[in-house]
């Protein structure tokens, strides 16, 4: 079976950010967090969400970026939802649900609508960028890098990433097993007897792996060595990218204000167009060159 | 000091908490470049073998250890895993449990890293490991978009990356067709007399790896029985243990030749010499049995497939209108390399699958056996699993209270027929139709034997039996009528004599001694076929 139907899992693609060191793909991914989660004003949020469309596209995911906005959706609007409801901030008042007993008046007010909206924005960003960056970004690769500083914990990690898929597999082959019976068991107790027979099943397969392990030197292993190469146009393109996209972020933080309560305030003018025009061009220029790219 | 790569002194083991010896009092050693086969059958031994030879036992299994096994000059006392797995690489069953990475290249990475490897040679070992195992194709791929014989062979160039001089391997063609499966076998006799790779192989289709073998080691309870070369070591099996003969050995034991041949070429030679190859007037299309018409085999099946698509959402169709019908009490062997579309089949046949264009007739349930029967297994009790009566019925009365992981391959798989077949198997009980999905892998020929019989007795009562499978001796025992599959379409449907006598992969050893002479698939129909031969010679002088 093939993993790649419910779960996201990297595969060599022909992109810019496939192309770029796993490092270097990383950093690019975590500096757009970070741009995410210091920036409030909505307009650089969804300068942000422009530069992930352009670079879901641009990387050849976009179905499974799709479904990644599908599940961002699931927890973004209960934020929403719960921020308007809890939020005791805001003047402007929409709705009056009455006394909430001991929560007080239950008064929704528009500045909780947007606040939270923002915050599920940033949410959103934020599983978008883990679900691009586990796609486009070599995990073997940059597991390797950590190997360095741990190679215990950075090969269970990796065996981590790998048995996840298999361990899906191994829960659909059981319940297909299930269901083939000619009274196939339902309901809690045969999810349970699936799953207590997934976990004997990888508990089988942790012995024969961890044997592998040992025969290939896991016991004595030593600190991997640097691995030098030539940085190519899209590492370099990349970390300028990250650099540019982490000064737009700190200085935006400062220089575009956004307050929600107790009244919305953002500011509207030439620097906040250019603060997001910078944002998507630093984003998503590095995706423009596509040379030097494997087919 | 002794020039043998590895050596096994009086080397007795238990595994913790189990009474019986895995190996008991055994000694042998094995030269730098030999190609030695370990036969024997299932839970003899084999597989504790190899894990003694590179100190997985009983540094990593524990257990009760005596006597001394030497790699390289380097006892298992005194060395671990680790330290052993520089001169022995090893390769199971299973690849899923040998891939530890995503990448492929970082799989054959890894094994030189974690040994300190510079990255100029880590780069170079990746390079030359890939193109000797022809698979730098494959280097950029992920490790679980490839097909079960590309991961076989993936691990065995991790394996192999370090170039240990002793590889082991424990039945590795198990889960491949026969084409996967040869190409391994050719890439183990290139590495061993081009590297001079010193070859331990454990595996129960014997005929499939005998010809590259210079020795082979057969283990009974743990002892070795016979330790000699090939031929030796069939002569021995005819007398000795007759579930180990290969088919040509038996057809050749049956028509009462000698000496037992190691492989079809051989085997070829020996009959020509003797005048009883079968000359090209002979190897005529075999006698076909009487065939119904389209219309007539629909009327009466158990089971219809007509003009059944399998479409991915975003991918190929895996089935490509595949009409098929399968009356009661037939049994039917479908075959193809991986990737063919024969799971995809059952699980159609079964309900598991809907089609996304044709249409499905069944005659009644449709009891399916996926490929692993442990996937069956949910509770702690045999009594547990299925009804007493089917247990009975499958010759598992008495087991009812052990657990069903401590059951043998054979037993595992009676005991999953019976919990998907259910309480009774009549032709008016049970199960319309009975689907099984690669059966066989992993077991030796005495339970082949047995599962064979199982399905003949289910024909009989009236069930139609599907079984898709690998195996050509297994389909020819089990099988009266044969279909191919090739890239989700029926390339070939008829009888098994006919199909399994023709082909150099999807045929049985002794067809292709035979040259599919009288449709003879088994080595008793080859041996009829010979003594005809003989008994004429004998009237011609």
């Amino acid at each position: 079976m093939s993993p790649g139907g419910t779960l996201f899992f990297y595969r060599p693609l022909a992109s810019p950010l496939h192309a770029a060191r796993a490092g270097v793909g990383a950093l690019w991914a975590l500096s757009l967090v970070v741009a995410a989660i210091v920036l409030y004003h909505p307009l650089a949020l969804l300068s942000i969400l422009a530069v992930i469309v352009c670079a879901a596209l641009a990387a050849g995911v976009g179905p499974e970026m799709g479904r990644a906005l599908r599940t961002a959706s699931l927890v973004g609007v209960p934020i929403v939802i719960v921020n308007v409801i809890v939020s005791r901030y805001g003047l402007t008042v929409f709705a009056r649900l009455g006394s909430l007993g001991p929560f007080g008046q239950g008064d929704l007010t528009v500045e909780a609508l947007v606040y939270g909206a923002v915050i599920a924005l940033k949410v959103s960003i934020v599983i978008l960028i883990g679900t691009l960056a586990s796609l486009a970004v070599d995990p073997d690769e940059l597991l390797r890098i950590v190997r360095r500083l741990s190679f215990r914990s950075a090969l269970t990690a990796s065996l981590s990433v790998r048995m996840i898929p298999l361990l899906a597999a191994d829960a659909q082959r059981l319940a297909e097993a299930q269901r083939t019976r000619p009274r196939a068991p339902r309901g809690a107790r045969a999810r349970i007897a699936i799953v207590a027979a997934v976990l004997e099943g990888s508990l089988d397969r942790a012995m024969d792996v961890a044997a592998t392990l040992e025969l290939r030197g896991f016991a004595t292993a030593r600190r991997a060595p640097r691995r030098l190469r030539p940085w190519s146009r899209h590492d370099l393109a990349f970390a300028l990218s990250a650099v540019a996209v982490l000064g737009l972020g700190a200085a935006g933080a400062a220089a575009v204000p956004f307050a929600a309560y107790p009244r919305v305030h953002a500011a509207l003018g030439a620097t906040a167009a250019v603060l997001c025009l910078a944002l998507v061009v630093a984003g998503a220029l590095p995706f423009c060159d596509r040379r030097g790219i494997e087919q | 000091m002794s020039a043998a790569l590895l050596s096994f002194e009086a080397v007795s083991y238990r595994y913790p908490g189990v009474d019986a010896p895995a190996l008991e009092e055994v000694s042998f050693e094995l030269s730098p470049g030999a190609f030695c086969l370990l036969a024997g059958l299932s839970g003899q031994g084999k597989s504790t073998l190899l894990r003694a030879a590179c100190g997985l036992v009983p540094h990593f299994y524990g257990g009760r250890f005596s006597g001394r096994v030497t790699l390289a000059g380097l006892s298992t006392h005194e060395h671990g895993p680790a330290r052993l797995g520089t001169f022995a690489g090893a390769l199971f069953q299973d690849p899923e449990t040998q891939l530890v990475t995503s990448s492929v290249r970082a799989e054959l990475s890894l094994a030189l890293e974690s040994r300190g490897h510079r990255p100029a040679a880590v780069a170079r070992g990746v390079e030359e490991v890939a193109l000797a195992l022809g698979i730098d194709h494959l280097l950029d791929r992920t490790t679980y978009d490839l097909s079960g014989g590309e991961k076989q062979r993936v691990a065995l160039a991790a394996a192999l990356a370090g170039r240990p001089p002793l590889v082991l391997l424990d039945e590795p063609t198990s889960q491949l067709d026969p084409v996967a499966g040869d190409e391994l076998v050719g890439l183990l006799r290139r590495l061993n007399q081009e590297w001079e790779t010193t070859v331990l192989l454990a595996e129960h289709r014997l005929e499939r790896c005998l010809t590259a073998a210079d020795r082979v080691i057969s283990l009974e309870h743990g002892r070795v029985a016979h330790d000699g070369d090939p031929a030796s070591f069939l002569a021995w099996a005819a007398l000795r243990a007759p579930p180990l003969q290969t088919p040509g050995a038996k057809l050749f034991a049956l028509a009462g030749l000698r000496p037992a041949p190691v492989g079809v070429r051989q085997a070829r030679t020996s009959l020509r010499s003797g005048g009883l190859l079968p000359t090209a007037d002979d190897c005529g299309r075999p006698p076909a049995s009487p065939r119904r018409s389209k219309r007539a085999r629909r009327r009466g099946s158990a089971l219809a497939l007509r003009g059944v698509w399998h479409e991915l959402r975003n991918g190929p169709a895996i089935l490509r209108g595949v009409n098929l019908s399968v009356r009661a009490g037939e049994t039917v062997a479908l075959m193809g390399r991986n990737g063919a579309g024969k799971s995809t089949l059952l699980r159609h046949a079964a309900g598991l699958l809907e089609p996304t264009r044709g249409r499905i007739d069944r005659a009644g349930r449709v009891a399916l056996l996926l490929q692993n029967p442990g996937d069956y297994f949910v509770h702690d009790r045999v009594g547990a699993e299925a009804p007493a009566r089917a247990l009975h019925a499958a010759g598992l009365g008495g087991l009812a209270d052990r657990h069903p992981r401590d059951l043998s391959g054979g037993e595992r798989q009676r005991l999953a027929l019976a919990i998907v077949a259910g309480e009774e198997v009549t032709a008016h009980g049970g199960p319309a139709v009975v689907a099984l999905d690669e059966p066989t892998r992993g077991m030796d020929r005495e339970a082949k034997a047995e599962l064979a019989g199982e399905l003949q007795r289910r024909a009989q009562l009236g069930q139609a039996v599907i079984v898709a499978t690998h195996d050509p001796e297994f389909a020819a025992a089990c099988a009266r009528r044969a279909v191919l599959l090739a890239d989700g379409r029926v390339i070939a449907d008829g009888d098994a004599a006919e199909l399994l006598s023709g082909g150099w992969y999807f045929a049985t050893e002794t067809a292709r001694i035979l040259s599919g002479a009288g449709g003879a698939l088994l080595p008793e129909q080859g041996a009829a076929l010979l003594a005809q031969r003989l008994l004429a010679q004998e009237v011609a002088v």
